[in-house]
């Protein structure tokens, strides 16, 4: 049996101040997590907690949220790891919408900005690094974790780095200069390498990894390019 | 230019919207969250074509036999042909997109897979799905930029906007600000399987609640096989929801099982020599619910002898998933699997170019009743959403129609969700009914309860949908007399040509469900 008291940051529109909520919860589901949680609170409130879920195992990044000081998904945190209460509210790099709901659409803007994808045809060859940077889930807990990004800025973070990696692999000569360019400003210029993302990353993805990689094709032998 | 209305942004959606971009056609591609939160994420197993790269003599006909056979010949076979040829180059144009489908040393690797012979189906690792739509939200981006795709995130479908029977449009919401829009041009409905019938049951995501299905039934859009419900045979229970074991841990070789007499049976293998533990689905759970019934205890999956090497390449992820949610290592633990439903052959009824009842009305992906008859094979379905959108396109673009004037209104509108507790109480009725296992009275009981129900109390705009839906559902059942793919009637163990029908769902304007049934095309030898 599991007992806790969520506690939950709560506005209900953009321009509302957040005030803090507690309500008790207790289930049987020994593997409850706090996406459980919230789904059963909510068919006890008159005023459901809105938040944003779709797959419920973790391959789908829409629960992710701030718990107990740390971005996660609401269904890949299971609730026999609190003791008492756990503390639950919106990602804080992005706007609020209504109580856990955050406007993500910056991720997907900067995506766009930095032009990441294929201008013709590209074959990655089953490669391991395009498989693992396609596992991103562009949840935006990498973000919210990062030191350097902020809404708004150059700096586009992993979020971005990720999707550039998996093109990095096979990126076309034509594309080259640009994606490049781009790679140097949005990614590479602001990364403190606090690799604070890699710790929180849901999906698992091996970060570092791929920044080496992807520095080492869209930075370095650039670089090298030029040197010479 | 007119502008094409896409509802769902998974992979149909955005396969549609790729190939209308294409063709320099504008659209709006509305969905309740991004393309990353769509189902096709959570596909797993992998993709069917026959490239013929393994060395085993694969052709397209073999392909179209498969799946006319695995759908036990409820499929409109000309759909299945054009399907099944334009799957090869399919595979092909998503490798050119980059997608890193594991390879042999030379091209792309294909797997076995459920009621195959030949190795079809290619892959990449167990997230192909993900894999997949990595590429393709890739390709949707670069038409976004060129302002050919505009995106609608957050925004949910109300109705069909319809004169005269013909559709005018759309009416959707923004469910950030409430504000509610009417869109006018030609409309493809992609949005998902109906796992919201079945909430914490299904093997899919919360958000293809089945909504959209039951509000345009209630619209006059005719609905097809809604009998036909899947239940994927290996799937584990998880906090919420049925969390799916892809069926490549059987096409790699997993074993399933159950005690009998203190001995491991593996009945599968036993009673089908041929395909074993990847005969069809429908099989494969109807024997799982069967064996269980006669010996008690749960059926088990043992994949404890596949080699290292399948591990690493070929299921990585699905081992990471099973140790994560059942604290047990596939590697040297069998583990306990039951059926769950997984995904609905059913839906809204179109011909072979996606076309619906209604003028300017088009359907693709899982909301649709097309290709996969009475039972789907594993594969077929990320298949069906990219060859489905790309179809449903394709016809759109040839058949451009003048739109009349719709009235433009904003404002706000507070349209109450369905109650949680009503879903339930609906969802329960069905189960009674749609088990894996039906008959005559338990249909009858189920249908029953639901009128009960009906009289209740006063239904909000979605309740009442979702309680039509419910009764064409439990009547298609009902009305269907035979026992065929994933509907089993113990009362009628046999199959019936007389039913080799498409079931139709009508709702009149009197809020009454009529069934009938339609017959099934036959191949045209130019197919």
């Amino acid at each position: 049996m599991i007992n806790l008291t969520l506690e939950i940051l709560r506005r209900n529109a953009p321009d509302d101040s957040p005030h803090w909520e507690s309500y008790d919860y207790s289930t049987q589901d020994e593997n409850a997590n706090v996406a459980t949680a919230l789904t059963e609170l909510n068919h006890t409130l008159k005023n459901p907690v809105r938040w944003e879920c779709s797959c419920l195992q973790k391959k789908c990044g829409a629960c992710a949220m701030v718990i107990n000081n740390r971005p996660r998904l609401a269904c890949d945190t299971p609730l026999k790891d609190f003791k008492d209460s756990v503390k639950i509210e919106p990602l804080r790099k992005f706007p609020v919408i209504a109580d856990l709901i955050v406007d993500r659409s910056i991720l997907f803007e900067n995506l766009k900005i930095m032009k990441l994808w294929f201008g013709e045809d590209a074959k990655t060859n089953g490669s391991q690094t395009a498989y693992e940077a396609s596992r991103c889930l562009q949840c935006g807990c990498c973000l919210e974790i990062c030191p350097n990004f902020f809404a708004g800025g150059d700096f586009s973070g992993m979020a971005a780095m990720i999707p550039a990696a998996r093109l990095l692999t096979a990126l076309p000569e034509s594309q080259k200069k640009e994606i490049f360019k781009a790679y140097q400003k949005h990614v590479y210029e602001g990364c403190g390498k606090s690799l604070a993302c890699r710790n929180v990353c849901p999906a698992g993805i091996e970060i570092d990894k791929l920044l080496v990689h992807s520095n080492a094709v869209a930075v370095w032998k650039r670089k090298f390019k030029h040197d010479k | 230019m007119q502008n094409v209305i896409i509802i769902g942004a998974g992979l149909a959606g955005i396969s549609a919207a790729v190939t209308l971009a294409e063709q320099k056609i504008s659209c709006s591609l509305i969905s309740l969250q991004n393309s990353e939160r769509a189902q096709s994420v959570l596909a797993e197993g992998g993709i069917n074509a026959a490239l013929n790269t393994m060395s085993e003599n694969d052709t397209v006909q073999n392909h179209y036999e498969d799946t006319m056979k695995g759908g036990v010949f409820l499929a409109d076979p000309n759909a299945v042909q054009n399907l099944t040829s334009h799957a090869p180059e399919i595979v092909r144009w998503l490798e050119n997109l980059g997608v890193p489908f594991n390879m042999t040393d030379s091209d792309i690797m294909l797997r076995n897979f459920g009621g195959q012979k030949k190795k079809r189906t290619a892959y990449a690792r167990s997230s192909t799905g993900k894999i997949i739509m990595t590429a393709l939200i890739d390709e949707v981006r670069k038409h976004e930029a060129s302002g050919l795709v505009q995106r609608f995130p957050h925004h949910q479908f109300i109705r069909l906007l319809l004169k005269d029977n013909i559709c005018t449009g759309v009416r959707i919401q923004d469910s950030y600000t409430g504000k509610i829009s009417d869109f006018s041009g030609t409309v493809l409905l992609c949005s998902g399987g109906m796992n919201g019938i079945f909430p914490g049951m299904t093997t899919g995501t919360t958000q293809n609640s089945g909504d959209v299905t039951a509000t345009v039934f209630r619209q006059g859009v005719k609905l097809g096989n809604l009998e036909m419900l899947q239940y994927h045979p290996t799937t584990i229970g998880i906090s919420g929801k049925r969390c799916l074991v892809t069926e490549a841990a059987r096409g790699e070789g997993g074993r399933l099982y159950i005690m009998r007499n203190g001995q491991k049976y593996h009945f599968m293998e036993e009673k089908f020599p041929e395909l074993g533990n990847l005969m069809p689905r429908d099989v494969v759970a109807r024997e799982m619910f069967f064996v269980r019934r006669e010996f008690g205890g749960e059926v088990f999956l043992d994949m404890t002898a596949l080699p290292e090497l399948t591990w690493q390449k070929k299921l990585s992820d699905l081992r990471q998933e099973i140790i994560h949610y059942l604290s047990l290592d596939p590697k040297s633990n069998p583990i306990p699997v039951r059926e769950g439903i997984h995904y609905f052959m059913g839906g809204i009824d179109t011909d072979e170019f996606h076309r619906t009842n209604l003028k300017n009305l088009y359907a693709a992906g899982e909301c649709t009743c097309q290709y996969h008859g009475a039972n789907r094979l594993g594969g077929n379905s990320m298949l069906g959403a990219l060859y489905g959108g790309r179809k449903s396109a394709e016809t759109i673009s040839q058949n451009f129609t003048e739109i009349p004037e719709v009235q433009e209104i904003s404002g706000t509108d507070d349209i109450p969700p369905a109650s949680p507790a009503l879903i339930h109480e609906i969802s329960q009725i069905l189960l009674s009914g749609l088990g894996i296992v039906r008959n005559q009275d338990d249909l009858q009981n189920a249908l029953n309860a639901l009128e009960v129900l009906k009289n209740q109390r006063e239904y909000s705009f979605y309740e009442q949908n979702r309680l039509l839906l419910a009764e064409a559902m439990l009547l298609s059942a009902l009305e269907r007399k035979e026992s065929r793919g994933a509907h089993y009637r113990e009362d009628y163990p046999d199959k019936d040509e007389n039913f080799r029908k498409t079931t139709v769902s009508e709702c009149d304007e009197n809020h009454q469900v009529r069934i009938s049934f339609r017959t099934i095309p036959e191949k045209r030898a130019d197919s």
